[in-house]
């Protein structure tokens, strides 16, 4: 036996490492996970191909829903556009189409989102400032106007109204002549991170679950090709959550609806191929992709295991992503189109179904039509000139993604775990529990930020004095006035008793608990306003009020 | 953490009102700067969402507010902000000063500053400057020579 003693090449490494120089003490990810400096076979024990990854195609999807992902078909590139009338924006829409842009998505004003109309006195300002003013089937006509709802997929980011604006929109496509069974989109209909994250609800919880299942059991049966959920961590991670804090809680919730609608009776492989999911796209690669891949294996074996789905496309995971609003700085704002195009190739690694590219000036105001047009060539720059599309989950293997992949799988599970404990998602929504998460974790970061532990370009490093301002989209001070005379000439044109007579309609069928949206089609036809339909459901089930957690 | 500034072992006894106006939900960065200014050693107050600008101007006079913090990313504060303080005049709440903070473009600013607005913190404003600005503002109070 030699008395050389021999060093393996993982010891020689190691020291070699702690030789070398370290720029950070400590690196850690986008949301302060501790990253090591290298990853091998020994980060990954036991590692089963077969079970943990499989196919593409095939569960539990760890790798994408689809066998040929984008070499098949890429995804679909769909910009969120809305503001001012519903006429203005329909310009938009056209405008993006022409551009070579494959799907709509609508953003809707504010008194909008919050079911109010055009002339409650709460909506002085908001009026078609943030998204598109709808109020009645009127704005709905003008807002699709010459859109093929056969061809062309339309999604809709509504929530605390989203049942009003199905009605209002399956309305349209009946007068319009479009099958319903053909028609392709999604409503965000996500009521859950409304109370997390985003602030944007009406009643309280319960009501607003069943609002929801509403929509979700009437498409199983007369929309089937509606996307009816878009289940949506996005807002969550914008309120300042961390990656884990989106995944964990967008999949809670999306457990909460299975379940609310198991409880309706409807059968599981009949409404969950229809769910979908938004996530955000923020600035650390490899944790966005290990997310996107962990939410699918998360969803699969849910579906498969606990909810005993037999269809595999109720276990298939199809989301949506967005880069992160949240990351875009005011200072130096070209640079924003850097970050966007990173955030969007995580993305597109990680698996997307669709995605939507921030424009640059979003700090500011809403996007003009240059930068709306540089957001999308974003996403066709990365489709086709940077070969990302050529093989399916290119990062599949690789040992730090798949780590992280499983970490982060394991960190969701300790969270579904403690969400149980505390009785469910509604427990967690009245005990503050996700906001506090979310707040703590907010502030946790704009410390990093302040102490330059985190850095910014353009904000906390690299800064330029000289700032370049940037064309922002101004928009026309008399839509507001406009969108009003609009609204009173038609309260004023409709016939009153019929208006009265579906009112009492939407709040006989919310008291007995029928589903609300075939009274609501029919009100929606008889031009009842989004603000009355919405009050009529309050006289039921109330307004939601809180005391404020930070 | 000693990374912010953290109050010190007087009290102090500025009172601020931080408002959500609108109907805007952005509440990351109002909760985030009322953190702030409590660990700072201000009493804060904040509210929560959708208040008016009457709702707001009522809050200010019960709590007997010295500051008021508005914050607005919808977009609406060329409209809403000048509301509130035509009604923190009207109701003689002219001490109470105002501070603007959310996605208020450059040139947004002087038109608030100009209808009364103390100052405007636009998007990527350090939290450690607004601390300072309000900790500046006090101090410049009780000792009014040394500025």
């Amino acid at each position: 036996m030699s008395s050389t003693v021999t060093i393996s090449a993982r010891q020689a490494y190691e020291e070699e490492l702690r030789r070398s120089p370290n720029r950070l003490e400590a690196p850690t990810t986008a949301s302060g996970r501790e990253v090591a400096p290298l990853y091998t076979p020994e980060d990954l024990p036991d590692f089963d191909y077969e079970r943990e990854l499989g196919y593409p195609g095939q569960y539990p999807y760890t790798r994408g829903v689809h066998a040929s992902m984008y070499r098949g078909r890429l995804w679909t590139m769909r910009q969120f556009a809305g503001f001012g009338t519903a006429r203005q924006t329909n310009q938009r829409f056209h405008f993006l189409l022409a551009k070579g842009q494959t799907g709509l998505s609508t953003a809707f004003d504010l008194p909008t989102l919050m079911g109010l109309d055009s002339d409650d006195p709460r909506a002085r300002g908001e009026v078609g400032r943030l998204g598109v003013a709808i109020d009645t089937l009127d704005d709905i006509h003008d807002l699709y106007a010459n859109i093929d709802l056969h061809q062309v997929s339309v999604s809709m980011t509504i929530n605390a109204p989203a049942i009003v604006i199905l009605a209002f929109f399956l309305a349209h496509a009946r007068e319009r002549g479009f099958d319903w069974k053909r028609l392709r989109g999604t409503i965000q209909n996500d009521i859950l991170k409304e109370f997390h994250a985003q602030n944007e609800f009406v009643f309280p919880p319960e009501p607003s679950v069943r609002l929801v299942v509403d929509v979700i059991e009437f498409c199983t049966q007369h929309v089937p090709q509606w996307n009816t959920v878009s289940i949506s961590g996005y807002h969550i991670r914008e309120a300042g959550a961390t990656a884990i804090q989106e995944l964990a809680f967008t999949l809670a919730d999306g457990f909460h609806y299975v379940e609310k609608s198991l409880e309706r009776g409807l059968k599981i492989d009949d409404f969950a191929p229809r769910l979908s999911f938004f996530f955000n796209a923020h600035n650390d690669i490899f944790e966005e992709v290990a997310k996107y891949r962990a939410a699918r294996v998360l969803w699969a074996r849910a579906m498969r295991e606990r909810y005993g789905a037999q269809n595999p496309n109720s276990w298939k995971l199809r989301f949506h992503a967005q880069t992160a609003g949240c990351t875009l700085q005011a200072q130096q704002p070209e640079v924003n189109l850097i970050r966007v195009a990173y955030q969007a190739l995580a993305a597109v690694l990680g698996g997307c179904q669709s995605l939507h590219t921030n424009s640059l000036d979003e700090t500011l105001s809403l996007p003009t039509e240059r930068a709306a047009t540089l957001a999308l060539r974003t996403q066709q720059v990365l489709a086709y000139e940077t070969g990302v599309t050529n093989t399916v989950d290119p990062l599949g293997g690789s040992y730090y993604v798949e780590a992280l992949t499983r970490q982060m799988q394991r960190e969701a599970e300790e969270y579904f775990h403690r969400i149980e404990e505390m009785g469910g998602v509604l427990a967690g929504i009245e005990n503050g529990f996700f906001r506090r998460e979310i707040a703590e974790a907010a502030y946790a970061y704009q410390r990093d930020v302040e102490a330059r532990r985190k850095v910014i370009v353009g904000v906390n490093a690299f800064v330029e004095q000289a700032q370049t301002p940037i064309e922002i989209l101004r928009l026309d001070p008399t839509i507001e006035t406009q969108q009003i005379e609009r609204l009173r000439k038609i309260k004023a044109e409709r016939d009153q008793e019929t208006v009265r007579r579906h009112l009492s309609a939407i709040r006989r069928a919310a008291a007995r608990g029928d589903n609300l949206l075939p009274v609501l089609i029919e009100a929606a036809t008889a031009r009842v306003s989004v603000g009355e339909a919405m009050q009529a459901l309050a006289d039921v089930f109330g307004r939601y009020e809180r005391p404020p957690t930070w | 953490m000693n990374d912010l500034p953290r109050g010190n072992m007087n009290r102090l006894n500025q009172r601020i009102v931080l408002a959500k106006v609108g109907l805007d939900g952005h509440d990351r960065g109002i909760k985030v700067v009322a953190r702030a200014l409590r660990d700072a050693g201000f009493e804060v107050i904040y509210p929560g969402l959708w208040l008016s600008p009457a709702s707001v101007v009522r809050v200010v006079a019960e709590e007997d507010a010295d500051w008021l913090g508005i914050s607005i990313l919808s977009g609406a504060h060329l409209v809403l902000v000048p509301q509130v303080l035509e009604l923190l005049r009207q109701q003689g709440l002219h001490h109470v000063r105002v501070v603007v903070g959310g996605t208020i473009p450059e040139e947004d600013v002087a038109p608030l500053l100009a209808c009364g607005v103390a100052k405007v913190f636009g998007p990527g404003s350090a939290l450690a400057d607004i601390v300072h600005y309000f900790q500046g503002e006090r101090k410049h109070e009780q000792n009014p020579s040394s500025a």
